[in-house]
């Protein structure tokens, strides 16, 4: 079986998010890239079901939508340990347009199991995962969790209100994951790291695909208020804060 | 023309949100000069389905038909999809939950309508149909414009206050047509919390990090949350050393939450944190470290040792509440 990680580049968590042309685009000065969360947890998830010799899984490819800008996070997640790449060389404009491009590869290439990460932390559009099974008429989970093989069936766990389901769907299908699917997402050997640069990128021209959102400003979050602080010895102060002067108590 | 809004019930009920992503709709409809309609799937009473006319339905479609049983994301994005259309729907609103967020890309396809996801706001203008959304994790907004004659909102849970109105509803029976076979989810087994307030419905949260120091210490901490009438969350570090269960682990990674108070006890505020919880509307942090970043995103703050400040903590609260 054949597994695709749709992967996105994304700002390090821990950058300070800046703006530039009249707050129109995101400033990449200095900015250091990483491959998004989820889509990490995804990529530790299908290398582990890879190397489980007890189902057929055999090759994990990522796919990435973008300019050769994002090469270096592509090689960092055939360090970590995927089989190859393919990246689909437009600059990613929205959901839409990248789950569009996704598809067409998929297509052409046929996966089993496409992994994609629940959200990115840039645009936290929750959207390209699904988005690629309606284009393609793939049954999709969203919310994956955990998600194992059996007999070439992968037995998912799914997130719900409240609680979790197990289920089944047939491939060739869509997981949309989220935290619990690995746990700690999977760090690049030295040896994978030296590996990776002999590892095929395949690069594919994009289709031609509407946009149809576009982000016509970005502002940066309400300043807040300074924090009150209260003494450690009179809690009660704080309960009487909540209670008048905040009433959420 | 109208607002169609998808109304997910739990176990043939309606939660707060439910009356949330109504009032919402309904507030878009007035902006756009048309009326709200609510569609529900499964098996609700009508005297239930009544509640959404409360705050501004105007007709309520329920679809009741064995295949709905199993949440399978096709044939759900299909019914709405048909019902959207029959119903010339040019919004539609959705939760960003589990189930919405699994619903809205599909239909954003089917319909080729443009999604604006995680949506705290209304609209900021409707020609152009420009939405108010987060984006890097809550550390800025985007005015996003859907540009497509069909739109897609999904609403963050607990950020629209509830409107009520004098509406009457009717409510009709939809119908869709759905193929049995393409129904291809098949659920083996479900686990459910029963009886526990869940962390993303909560309004008042009470999570313990690092600085607890022992899984041991949280008895006091879980009375506060009980008093309160709140649920109790954790961060990551405490989550991954199995102190707490991971359901309970609020932050980038884990669940995202807007609680009407937060209180951080021994949670440094790292970004990753900070990114889950950021939307709460006060946030009350107790630290021993002055400096810890989580104070900068805390409206109220007590520098001092977890151990000593919740007990008296707890007994505060339990006076105030006795009153």
């Amino acid at each position: 079986m054949k597994i695709l990680v749709c992967i996105s580049n994304v700002p390090d968590t821990t950058t300070k998010i800046k703006f530039t042309d009249n707050n129109t685009r995101f400033d990449s000065t200095g900015v250091q890239w990483v491959i998004n969360p989820w889509d990490e947890l995804a990529l530790t998830r299908a290398l582990e079901l890879r190397d489980d010799t007890s189902n057929s899984v055999n090759k994990v490819t990522v796919g990435h939508v973008g300019t050769s800008a994002a090469d270096p996070t592509i090689r960092k997640a055939l360090a970590i340990g995927a089989d190859d790449a393919i990246r689909i060389n437009a600059e990613p404009e929205d959901a839409y347009q990248v789950a569009a491009q996704l598809a067409e590869v998929i297509k052409k290439e046929q996966f089993d199991i496409i992994f994609a990460g629940i959200e990115s932390s840039d645009f936290n559009g929750s959207t390209v995962g699904s988005m690629i099974a309606e284009f393609l008429d793939y049954p999709s989970v969203s919310a994956v969790s955990g998600l194992n093989i059996d007999n070439d069936e992968p037995v998912i766990t799914r997130e719900i209100d409240g609680g979790k389901e197990t289920v089944t769907i047939p491939t060739p299908c869509i997981a949309v994951v989220q935290k619990g699917i690995a746990i700690e997402p999977k760090i690049a050997s030295m040896r994978g790291i030296m590996q990776a640069r002999t590892k095929s990128i395949k690069v594919m021209e994009p289709v031609d695909v509407d946009i149809i959102t576009e982000v016509v400003t970005f502002e940066p979050p309400q300043p807040k208020p300074d924090c009150v602080f209260i003494e450690e010895d009179n809690p009660g102060k704080l309960v009487e804060l909540l209670q008048n002067e905040a009433k959420v108590i | 023309m109208s607002v169609l809004v998808f109304t997910e019930n739990w176990d043939g009920k309606f939660k707060k949100l439910s009356f949330e992503l109504v009032s919402y709709s309904n507030k878009v409809a007035e902006m756009l000069g048309t009326s709200t309609t609510a569609i529900s799937i499964g098996s609700v009473a009508d005297d239930e389905l009544t509640k959404l006319g409360k705050f501004g339905a105007k007709k309520i479609l329920k679809l009741e038909n064995e295949i709905f049983k199993t949440f399978d994301t096709r044939a759900y994005s299909s019914a709405i999809a048909q019902i959207a259309q029959k119903e010339k729907a040019e919004v539609i609103v959705i939760a960003n939950n589990n189930m919405g967020k699994a619903i809205a890309p599909r239909l954003s396809v089917k319909l080729k309508a443009a999604v604006g996801s995680g949506v705290t706001k209304p609209p900021l203008s409707t020609e152009p149909f420009v939405v108010n959304k987060k984006v890097y994790s809550g550390n800025a907004f985007a005015h996003m414009e859907l540009k497509t004659g069909v739109k897609i909102i999904t609403l963050a849970q607990n950020s629209f206050d509830l409107i009520e109105t004098s509406n009457d509803a009717t409510i009709e029976e939809a119908s869709v047509d759905i193929d049995k076979s393409a129904v291809q989810t098949k659920v083996k087994d479900v686990e459910k919390q029963t009886g526990k307030l869940l962390l993303t419905d909560a309004e008042i949260v009470v999570a313990g990090g690092r600085g607890m120091k022992s899984p041991d210490n949280w008895t006091p901490l879980i009375e506060l949350a009980e008093t309160l009438g709140g649920a109790t969350a954790c961060s990551r570090p405490v989550s991954d050393e199995g102190w707490r269960p991971h359901e309970e682990h609020t932050g980038q990674t884990g669940k995202i939450i807007a609680p009407n108070l937060y209180i951080a006890i021994g949670i440094s505020g790292a970004t990753q944190h900070l990114a889950g919880v950021s939307s709460s509307k006060y946030i009350v942090a107790i630290n021993n470290d002055k400096d810890a970043p989580i104070f900068e995103a805390a409206h109220y703050g007590i520098v001092g040792d977890a151990a000593k400040v919740l007990p008296k903590l707890v007994e505060a609260a339990k006076e105030a509440k006795s009153k």
